[in-house]
């Protein structure tokens, strides 16, 4: 028996892989960004230390906007609350940046790796804002949700944060308990667009 | 559906992503040993449940996951105002000329 740990998608069962390729003509295109790194992060955002040890360890400046995000190389960040960001980063390289943000962070933060908690999916195409407006309450048009935006909001009546990469392009981050759900419900809500796996 | 705005988010958000949390500002008693079994029952279980002007807390469950107050008129379900914990209401009963 080996000893060897196979990480796993959440979606590993639907086998999307084996997808790719079968549809083109879809109006819906979803990929799912498998295995990131996603680490949470909590802090005060009224304190110009732990705001200036991000942007050292990152190399971006956390955004404290409300619903703002912002990317760096490294990472890209999602702002969830007022003391509470998401950083995305590559595959692999979430242990090194956490303990990079370890080095650079005093006082009172924490930083928690919560990678196998959630996936990334993103969805595109040319039907894809008809196929948003069927799961999420939240005003599409890019006044209220511009490029670069991302809302803690609900998708298909669960819970998601939302962000918009382009006009027509947007990634979901949906908790992993939930994402066979999620699945379900695009194929389901892209029947009468058609659906490409990619 | 009610349109409720989050004083941490900064915008209006749809009902669906909130939650009721019952009664606002409730103060815990400074000495609980202190008190007797009447009083902190009355901290523990007594809750207004007025008819026009009430104070509430609601949490913002698939947004920000922030607990915020709000006036809202149990009456009509008008929202008067939200704002964040620990500030005070500026919408209250005696303004509104309601006991």
């Amino acid at each position: 028996m080996s000893n060897s740990i196979q990480v796993e998608s959440p979606l590993h069962h639907a086998q999307l892989e084996q997808l790719i390729g079968q549809s083109s003509a879809g109006g819906i295109v979803l990929h799912e960004h498998k295995l990131l790194g996603h680490l949470n992060l909590r802090g005060n955002a009224a304190d110009a230390e732990f705001l200036a040890g991000v942007k050292e360890a990152l190399g971006v400046a956390l955004p404290i906007t409300p619903c703002s995000s912002a990317k760096s190389d490294l990472a890209q960040i999602m702002w969830l609350a007022p003391d509470e960001w998401l950083i995305i980063v590559a595959s692999g390289s979430e242990v090194e940046i956490e303990q990079k943000l370890r080095t650079y962070l005093t006082g009172h933060f924490a930083v928690s790796d919560i990678s196998g908690a959630q996936t990334l999916l993103e969805l595109s195409g040319k039907d894809v804002i008809g196929l948003m407006k069927k799961s999420t309450g939240y005003d599409l048009h890019l006044d209220s949700f511009p490029v670069g935006k991302v809302v803690g909001t609900t998708f298909a009546k669960t819970g998601a944060h939302i962000l918009r990469v382009s006009e027509d392009r947007f990634q979901l981050i949906v908790r992993r308990s939930f994402s066979d759900y999620v699945w379900l419900w695009i194929q389901h809500g892209s029947q009468e667009y058609g659906l490409t796996i990619v | 559906m009610l349109l409720i705005h989050c004083p941490y988010c900064e915008e209006m958000r749809e009902e669906e992503e909130f939650s009721p949390a019952g009664q606002a500002h409730i103060v815990r008693p400074l000495q609980p040993e202190e008190i007797s079994d009447e009083q902190w029952a009355h901290y523990l279980f007594f809750r207004k449940n007025p008819r026009g002007l009430h104070h509430e807390m609601w949490l913002h469950a698939a947004g920000c996951r922030k607990y915020f107050n709000a006036t809202r008129n149990t009456v009509t379900y008008e929202i008067m105002e939200t704002y964040k914990m620990g500030l005070k209401p500026s919408v209250t009963a005696s303004e509104e000329g309601q006991s």
